[in-house]
Formats: structure tokens, C-alpha cells, sequence
């Protein structure tokens, strides 16, 4: 593969090409742990969002509200570089990325899906519960499948800003494509200068990007249409 | 009519409910006999539907006591299960779950309930889907039938819990005319084999033909309770003559 990428592009490009599209593979686990570590947190908080229960309501909009109102970047800093120095311990970059990422997914999921469970009629609840219908199977079958044709859109546009958000782990040295790309750029290589590394890079991140928008957009106009 | 208050599927006594600090039920006492059917009219927003609503649990009452089919509703959640399983609701706007089939909309509650198992469930939706005249319609979806045979689904549903009492609130309202009278059939047929019901309506010709009694609601009290001939031909209160004559006027 890299020698494959040497000999259409030459060095030092197709170096570059060859260790960017290996970056990529970070990038892209660090989203799917983001999504689905981020997915499964935000279905417990949503859970405790939409119970009856007022302390457990609480307690879910607090988190919603207080990891959507910091910025990524300050989550990053302060998983990776300020409680390794709080508590005198070890961070690996994965570990920081991870958890900083997932916060952050979580909440904004949570707030997704609870708009979602919202839009679904009020009158769906009544006639469950005049049913007797048990709480969690009213949610399993009457509620989320409804919900899931209001959410479906935004959770997968949603999954757009987790790749694009993953890119700032490079500053708490996470081996990204980010990193990897910066690493090149300020390399005092000829032909890897910032104009040549940087739009290599952007076409990565569009090309990973922009067939999960089309989806979400695909998503959107069917929610639309009500189907 | 058996008039010993232990027959007494309905008591309400001194019922009070408040949303916030607009009082929409006030001091309401009522009591409704196994196999009575009530209905119940009176201006909009005169607190209707949410006093049938707070025989079901739906809203909860604030004062007074309300006692269902034996149980009192005190709040608790086992009170109000309780309750559910001996009351149906039709609501106006159908309400029946949009991505289930007709079939599942009828077995989902039974099955949930643990009341019956999946075959036995079936048998009984169709039996009430044949009841209200649509077997024809199980395997499709609410959307593709018209509002009167949902209404009629609706109906069906509620019936498979088998309740001892049907409450209707305005369950022809969001019809187009012409199905009106296919529901109002169907709850004409639920009448004559004994049902209790209480049903929120402005449909006259069917509270003349069907009700025990007329309770006429205004501000959120009962102004009027009487049979309907009474009721029709000499309403004691001035709101429920005007509110006749507006009715009757178009
Ligand atoms: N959930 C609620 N929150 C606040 N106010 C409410 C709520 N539900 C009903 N109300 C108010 O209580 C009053 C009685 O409402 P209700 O729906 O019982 O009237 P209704 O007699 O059924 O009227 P309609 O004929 O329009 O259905 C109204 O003034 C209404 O605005
Ligand atoms: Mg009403």
C-alpha cells in the first residue's frame, strides 16, 4: 500500500497520503467508540429524562445541560492534560479522547432523542396508559418506534460533528489523522507544506463526512414525508 | 335501576381539581350505577373532559374522593392500575397507535397485561372486531382506514380489556358527518347489551335515545343532572337552556 502510494505520487507525497489514510483509521474508531459509547450513555440519561421521577429528571437535565454548554476542547483539556495533573496520575490520549468525547456525544444525543420522545403525540400515552400498558413495553413498542423516525435524522447528522470533533483529540497528543497531518505540516520537508498537507486532509475528512450528511439529508426528507 | 350504593361503579364526592390556580372541576359529586349510561354535555371548556378523565387516572384529582368499580383512586399507583383495568376510554382524536396493525393495536394491552396469551388475545380482537363490523380491516395499518372505522378500532380495543365501564369523550367529533352515525351504531349496539357508559357528546339524538341521564356541566361544576326528557323539554338553569338553544339553533 504505502510503496503502492509512493510510486503514483512520489516522495515525499505519497508518504504523506500513506500515513494520513492510516491516521484516518483513528479517527474513524474514535468516532464509533464516541457514537456508541456516547449512544449507550445518552439512552440511560434520556431513560431518567422522560421518568417521572423528578430527583432522577433533575439529575439527567443537569448532565444534558452541563456537558452541551462546555466546549469540546475544554472537556479535552481538562480529561487530558488537568486531572492527570489533579491527581498525580496517567492519561493515556485514547482513554481522554474517549471519555471527553462520549460527554460530549451523550449529552447532545440525550437532547436529540428527548425532542424526539416529545414529538411523538401526547394522545399515544394517553391511550397506553388507559390501557394499562407496563411502562417499558409502552416506551419498546408504542413510543420509540415513533420516536425513531423524529431522531433518526439528527442523531446520524449528529455523527458528522463527532468525526469533525474528534480532530481536536490531536491536542492532547491523540494520534489522529489530525495529529498526523499537523506533524507533516510543520515538517521542514519539501513538498509537505501546509497547502499541500492541509487540503489533503480536508478531502479525508469529506470524504468520511459527506456520505453520512447525504444519509442524514436522505433521512430527513423521508422523516419529512412522514414514511 | 338498582339505586344501593354498593352497585355504584362511579362515586365522586366533593372532587375538586385544579390546574395551577384555575379551578377546571369544583366540588362535584356524582354517583353512576353498574349498567347506567351518562351522558355528559355542557359549553366548551366547562371541565368535561377532565372529569372524565380523572375517573381513569388520566388527571388526578386534587380534593374529595373518587371511588371506581370499588377501588379509590388515592393517587398510588396501584390504585390507579387497578382502576385501568376495569374502565375503556375512546378518545376524540382515536389515539390508536399509527404503526401497529388494527390487529395489534387490539392484542397489545391484553398480551402486555399478561391477561391473556397471544392466540387467546387474537380470538378475542376478533371477536370485537367483528362486534363493531371491521374483522375485514385487521391486518392493516390506522392510516389506511377511515376515521370511522378508527373510531371503531378504537372501540374494539378498549373492549378487549374487557372493562365494566366505557368512557367516550367526544368520540364523533373529529368525524366528517357522514361517519358519525356508523360510530354512534356501535355504541348504540354496546348499550343495549348493558355496558356502563359515560360519554362525553353534543350528539342529542343519541343522548335522547340512549342515556339514563343528562349531566350538564358549566365552570366546572354539574348544573344539571336528569333524564333526558327532562332535561330536553324543561332544563331548570338558564345556562343549559342557552346552551340548548345554541345547539339546537343550527
Ligand atoms: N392540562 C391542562 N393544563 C391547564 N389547563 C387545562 C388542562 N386541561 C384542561 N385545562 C383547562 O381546564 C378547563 C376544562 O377543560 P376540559 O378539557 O375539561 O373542558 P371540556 O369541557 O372538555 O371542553 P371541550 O368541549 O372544549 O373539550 C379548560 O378551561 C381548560 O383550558
Ligand atoms: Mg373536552
Amino acid at each position: 500500500m504505502a510503496d503502492l502510494l509512493i510510486e503514483i505520487f512520489g516522495k515525499p507525497q505519497g508518504i504523506i497520503i500513506f500515513q494520513l489514510l492510516s491516521a484516518c483509521r483513528f479517527t474513524i474508531y474514535l468516532s464509533l467508540i464516541a457514537f456508541l459509547g456516547g449512544g449507550a450513555v445518552a439512552g440511560m440519561v434520556t431513560l431518567l429524562r422522560i421518568s417521572q421521577i423528578p430527583p432522577l429528571q433533575r439529575l439527567a437535565t443537569s448532565y444534558i445541560w452541563m456537558f452541551q454548554s462546555v466546549p469540546l476542547l475544554m472537556l479535552l483539556f481538562l480529561i487530558g492534560l488537568g486531572v492527570p495533573r489533579l491527581f498525580d496520575i496517567n492519561v493515556n490520549p485514547w482513554t481522554a479522547a474517549t471519555v471527553a468525547l462520549i460527554l460530549f456525544t451523550s449529552a447532545y444525543l440525550a437532547e436529540v432523542w428527548r425532542g424526539a420522545i416529545e414529538s411523538v403525540a401526547r394522545g399515544q400515552w394517553e391511550a397506553s396508559f388507559a390501557l394499562n400498558i407496563r411502562y417499558s413495553l409502552l416506551l419498546r413498542r408504542v413510543i420509540l418506534p415513533q420516536a425513531i423516525k423524529f431522531g433518526i435524522a439528527p442523531t446520524v447528522g449528529f455523527m458528522v460533528q463527532i468525526i469533525k470533533g474528534t480532530s481536536l483529540a490531536y491536542i492532547i497528543g491523540f494520534n489522529d489523522l489530525m495529529l498526523a497531518g499537523k506533524r507533516w505540516a510543520n515538517a521542514p520537508v519539501l513538498g509537505s507544506e501546509p497547502f499541500v498537507v492541509f487540503p489533503l486532509m480536508a478531502v479525508m475528512y469529506f470524504c468520511i463526512c459527506y456520505p453520512l450528511a447525504i444519509f442524514a439529508r436522505k433521512l430527513e426528507a423521508k422523516s419529512l414525508t412522514g414514511s | 335501576m338498582p339505586k344501593n350504593a354498593e352497585d355504584a361503579i362511579v362515586k365522586m364526592e366533593k372532587v375538586n381539581k385544579w390546574f395551577d390556580d384555575f379551578q377546571a372541576i369544583c366540588d362535584v359529586d356524582l354517583t353512576i350505577f353498574e349498567g347506567e349510561r351518562i351522558v355528559i354535555c355542557g359549553p366548551s371548556g366547562s371541565g368535561k373532559s377532565t372529569l372524565i378523565r380523572c375517573l381513569n387516572g388520566l388527571e388526578q384529582h386534587q380534593s374529595g374522593t373518587i371511588t371506581v368499580h370499588g377501588t379509590e383512586l388515592t393517587g398510588k399507583d396501584s390504585a390507579v392500575r387497578q382502576v385501568r383495568e376495569n374502565v375503556g376510554m375512546v378518545f376524540q382524536q382515536f389515539n390508536l397507535f399509527p404503526h401497529l396493525t388494527v390487529l395489534e393495536n387490539c392484542t397489545l394491552a391484553p398480551i402486555s397485561n399478561g391477561k391473556l396469551d397471544e392466540n387467546a388475545a387474537h380470538e378475542k380482537a376478533m371477536e370485537y372486531l367483528e362486534r363493531v363490523q371491521i374483522p375485514e380491516q385487521a391486518d392493516k395499518l390506522p392510516g389506511q382506514l377511515s376515521g370511522g372505522q378508527q373510531q371503531r378500532v378504537a372501540i374494539a380495543r378498549a373492549l378487549c380489556m374487557e372493562p365494566k365501564l366505557m368512557l367516550f369523550d367526544e368520540p364523533t367529533s373529529a368525524l366528517d358527518p357522514e361517519m358519525i352515525k356508523e360510530v354512534l351504531d356501535t355504541m348504540v349496539s354496546l348499550a343495549e347489551d348493558g355496558m356502563s357508559m359515560i360519554c362525553v357528546t353534543h350528539e342529542l339524538n343519541f343522548a335522547k335515545s340512549v342515556a339514563h341521564r343528562i349531566i350538564f356541566m358549566d365552570n366546572g361544576r354539574i348544573v344539571e343532572d336528569q333524564p333526558p326528557d327532562d332535561f330536553f323539554e324543561r332544563p331548570k338553569s338558564a345556562r343549559a337552556k342557552l346552551f340548548l338553544d345554541q345547539i339546537l339553533s343550527h
